[in-house]
């Protein structure tokens, strides 16, 4: 049998918590890659964030032999995908660079709305789909029920669908048998020049950028002049290697069909673009791989460090997760209020989220991060178009021709006692109903097209504490509509402070407007003098409240015993109003701006 | 110059539920101890010293056996030089105060004594942890008079919880019945760790708004007035020439040697304190905290300290020179007033004196 016969090239899909992971540390576990004690639970999430929240986000992938019942060794490549519906380019090109995928279902859950998202994504791609149920050793499993929903809704054959318990290993060996007798081999061309599809990246300390990459024709070895052939830039090999879980084992040479990684001394992650082709700069390939995009941030937001002085390390610290995620963008800003900062741009929310964690655990900033912020796409009257991320930058409303707003495609999966609160929920969220399915007895799923907009923040946690957990959704961008939009700004003390203005449909502005100043009444804390908040649109104050101003604040006693702990007193008063931000001559904690970014 | 002298009795019978002083319930048995520690401090001094006035605060002075407080009188006499008309204070608790003990005192020459009443109605004692009722402090000041005390002040508190300010105003009158020379009245602060700093915490202290405080405040000016008692402190009132003058010191910055558990001093530009243990102090342990006070550390405290008092302070021309300008800014503002280096907080400026010092204080 040829060599290229022998590997097979597959990864896991499955929606959240329904085993990716732990079947994917059984596989590696059974096929012998590391022992029992090696692993610490789930090899392959090593980021500590990852662990926490239970979701993947870098991908990586593990070489695993494995002796088949049919007395031959194969090679099987597992590569791991990013979990989230955030990172769906990153997850497509790591499709791309499999030949088959295991689809994992919960037998007590059934199928949900990133199992049929990742399954549509692997079909696209032409991937032998193994179906595996798994986590049969519960009680409230349905394996039979579940089988029969997957042939129903995605059209699979579930007959010879390995039933397995990924937690306690019952059945293992049927899916990796599964993944020899289904998953076809590698077809590449071993004689036609290199093409290597780029499908992540890792920044090392020492060696550089590392491209994780399957080998689609050629070969490449150390010493071979790359080049990457969306920007033509080269870089010469200094070491190709396969992956253990958490090691790099370096070869000589990488194969047609082999999942490796390349090194080549690349100052930057940015340098080696998922989905980008690399080619022999001696002897390129004619075309690129299909596939490749310059990815897009969809989701915006300014962030700034409490404290001004921190503004270097801020920078330092973007710079630094910049290396090993490429898909982050930033660049410099400033705020009347908040000084100097960075406007940040992310694949999602949970792109954001993760990134705000980092620094401030990574890094140890304390930051103050404003809302975050759709492109809004603005035409003039004089016919420019722009644009516009930044509240701040939308032109005067008299100069707008209309405005359009980033639309999204939501599916929501649900039980279908739910479904009244989900409409409620989605039709305050400015959600047009475009369909409703029964997958089954008892569960629907339901599709709305609805502005970004309304779902970057909240959506996700207000459609789980009104199913209680129970319903899941995925969203996909779908092109721009006009919109009725304005920009609502919040005025302290008569001057508007631009670091609290937001974009909002003019529909929701009055009902924003008032949320937005109650809660500023609540968090700001009283001064020698009242303080009129209010908010106004296109200079219309449609809401007001008022901080009375503070009208007892004195020390009742001051005998000898009592100077020294007072003066204490007043100096940490004194520290603390310096990590305030002042605006409008109003001091402001930073909890007011997250307070800001909740009121709804 | 001459300087004050401080002394610190930390025996209490019990803490009251907002006490947030150095003191101990229970340890009554040490008191002797305490005393020859106290004399053995003073001995660690220079001798002769020239004294001013004396205050003997708590804890419970009034704890002290007579015979204790007689020992300690004597020793105070024999190792400073105290002036013709020097005040000798002592706080003394309603509930522990004897006869006896007011004998002692007079006759070790306490010429002023301040009672702890509080307030009148009795729920409210309870509530707050006092061991008296308000007969108990009549009787006081009627046995301090018959000791020969005729200087005579009172300690009362507002925004209690659960008071209204009739019950406040109530008080106030029936105190003044007693026809005090002086009277001392705060605003309940709720400190962190006491019982009612725990009770706070958990949302289960119920206070008066603010509202309410400041028109306990307000009542208190004028009905205290109407007696001829006049504000000269943020918290304290008197007859003309009846301020408390150990007080004044402090607000004056006048030297002060602190003896005894957790007392403080100040000397020149050194400010220190005692430790706060009961065995610590009596073994002999040293200050547990000093500290040197900058020139501009002394002008925020000429500030901080002298603008407590409603007639203000003449500021050094240092501190004039670098809080003018905020004080001119306050002056605007019908918070302050100035003239010719004095600065005098107005009413609303002493509600709000807090926030002005923040604002004043140098970075």
């Amino acid at each position: 049998m040829k060599r290229e016969d022998m590997i097979r090239n597959f990864c896991i899909i499955a929606h959240i918590d329904h085993g990716k992971s732990t079947l994917a540390d059984r596989l590696i576990e059974k096929t012998g890659v590391m022992s029992l004690r090696e692993m610490s639970d789930q090899v392959l999430d090593t980021m500590d964030l990852e662990r926490e929240r239970g979701i993947t986000i870098k991908a990586q992938a593990v070489r695993m032999p494995y002796k088949a019942k049919d007395g031959n060794t194969y090679i099987l490549n597992l590569i791991d995908t990013p979990g989230h519906v955030d990172f769906s380019y990153e997850v497509s090109r790591a499709l791309a660079a499999c030949d088959g995928a295991i689809l994992v279902v919960d037998a007590s859950q059934g199928i949900e709305a990133q199992t049929l998202a990742n399954v549509y994504l692997a079909l696209e791609h032409d991937l032998e789909i193994i179906p595996v149920i798994n986590k049969i050793d519960l009680p409230s499993a349905q394996p039979e029920f579940v089988k029969k929903e997957i042939e129903d809704v995605i059209g699979l054959d579930t007959s010879e669908a390995p039933m397995v318990s990924a937690k306690t290993g019952l059945n293992v060996e049927d899916v990796l048998e599964a993944v020899v007798k289904v998953i076809p081999p590698p077809h590449g061309n071993e004689n036609a020049p290199l093409r290597a599809l780029i499908f992540d990246s890792v920044y090392d300390n020492y060696k550089g950028a590392l491209s994780f990459v399957r080998i689609m024709d050629g070969s490449v070895k150390v010493g071979d002049r790359i080049r990457m052939m969306s920007s033509g830039v080269e870089f010469d090999v200094t070491e190709v290697g396969y992956f253990r879980p958490g090691q790099l084992m370096p070869v000589n040479e990488l194969l047609t069909g082999e999942v490796g990684y390349i090194g080549a001394s690349i100052k930057e992650v940015a340098d080696t673009r998922v989905g980008d082709t690399i080619t022999n700069a001696n002897d390129p390939a004619a075309e690129m791989l299909p596939g490749y995009k310059q990815v897009q941030p969809m989701v915006f937001c300014g962030i700034y460090p409490a404290d001004g002085s921190d503004y270097e390390n801020l920078h330092d610290a973007l710079e630094k997760l910049k290396l090993n995620d490429a898909s982050l963008s930033f660049e410099p800003e400033t705020s009347v209020a908040l000084g100097f900062g960075f406007r940040a741009g992310f694949l999602g929310l949970l792109h954001m989220e993760v990134i705000q964690e980092r620094l401030e655990r990574e890094f140890d900033l304390d930051l103050i991060t404003t809302a975050p912020s759709v492109v809004y796409h603005v035409v003039k009257h004089d016919g420019t178009e722009l644009y516009i991320d930044n509240p701040t930058n939308l032109p005067d409303p008299a100069d707008i021709e209309y405005m359009e707003e980033p639309m999204v495609s939501a599916q929501i999966f649900s039980p279908s006692e739910y479904v009244g609160t989900i409409m409620e929920l989605c039709q305050q969220k400015r959600g047009v109903y475009i369909d409703m399915k029964y997958i089954e007895a008892g569960r629907v799923q339901i599709h709305y097209e609805m502005p970004l907009n309304e779902i970057i923040y909240d959506f996700f946690d207000a459609l789980k504490s009104r199913t209680r957990g129970y319903a899941s959704f995925d969203y996909e961008l779908n092109g721009y509509a006009r919109s009725e939009l304005v920009k609502l700004d919040i005025l302290l003390n008569g001057e508007i402070c631009d670091a609290l203005s937001i974009i909002v449909h003019k529909d929701r502005a009055y009902a924003r407007g008032r949320a937005i100043a109650e809660k500023l009444k609540d968090v700001i804390p009283r001064q020698l003098f009242e303080i009129p908040i209010q908010a106004a649109v296109g200079g219309k104050i449609i809401a007001r409240e008022t901080v009375k101003a503070m009208r007892k604040d004195v020390l009742a006693k001051c005998y000898g015993g009592d100077i020294s702990r007072k003066k204490k007193l007043l100096e940490k008063q004194k520290e603390g109003k310096k990590r305030m931000r002042t605006l409008g001559s109003v001091e402001l904690p930073s909890e007011a701006f997250i307070a800001v970014l909740k009121a709804d | 110059m001459s300087l004050m002298l401080y002394l610190h009795i930390p025996f209490c019978v019990r803490k009251c539920a907002y006490c947030d002083f150095v003191s101990y319930a229970g340890c009554e048995a040490a008191m002797p101890r305490y005393v020859d520690a106290l004399i053995a401090e003073m001995d660690r001094r220079p001798s002769q010293e020239r004294v001013s006035s004396v205050f003997f605060g708590g804890g419970t002075p009034s704890l002290l056996s007579a015979g204790d407080l007689s020992r300690l009188l004597r020793a105070i006499r024999e190792r400073y030089d105290l002036t013709e008309h020097c005040e000798i204070s002592s706080e003394a608790n309603p509930g522990t105060v004897t006869p006896q003990w007011l004998d002692a005192a007079a006759e070790g020459g306490v010429n002023r004594l301040s009672v702890g009443v509080q307030t009148v109605q009795l729920e409210l004692l309870k509530k707050i942890g006092r061991i008296h009722d308000f007969a108990q402090a009549e009787q006081t000041f009627e046995m301090a008079r018959a000791a020969g005390i005729q200087n005579l002040s009172a300690d009362l508190m507002y925004a209690l919880p659960g008071q209204t300010v009739e019950m406040w105003e109530q008080s106030l009158r029936e105190v003044m019945e007693l026809n005090p020379w002086h009277l001392s009245c705060y605003a309940l602060t709720v400190a962190e760790g006491t019982p009612f700093g725990n009770l706070d915490e958990q949302g289960k202290l119920p206070r008066p708004s603010e509202e309410e405080e400041l028109a306990m405040q307000e009542s208190t000016v004028q009905i205290l007035k109407a007696h001829g008692l006049c504000r000269y402190e943020v918290s304290n009132y008197a007859k003309p020439g009846c301020a408390c003058r150990h007080n004044v010191g402090y607000w004056t910055r006048r030297d002060y040697i602190g003896l005894g558990c957790a007392a403080h001093s100040l000397e020149g530009n050194l400010r220190r304190a005692n430790v706060a243990g009961l065995e610590e102090y009596m073994k002999g342990a040293p200050f547990i905290s000093e500290e040197r006070l900058t020139r501009q550390d002394a002008e925020f405290e000429e500030l901080m300290l002298g603008l407590r008092m409603v007639e203000g302070v003449t500021l050094s021309p240092g501190a004039w020179k670098r809080f003018r300008e905020g004080i001119e800014r306050f002056c605007t503002q019908g918070l302050m007033c100035e003239s010719e280096r004095r600065v005098w907080l107005t009413p609303r400026g002493m509600d709000v004196m807090n926030a002005i010092l923040e604002e004043l204080m140098p970075e």
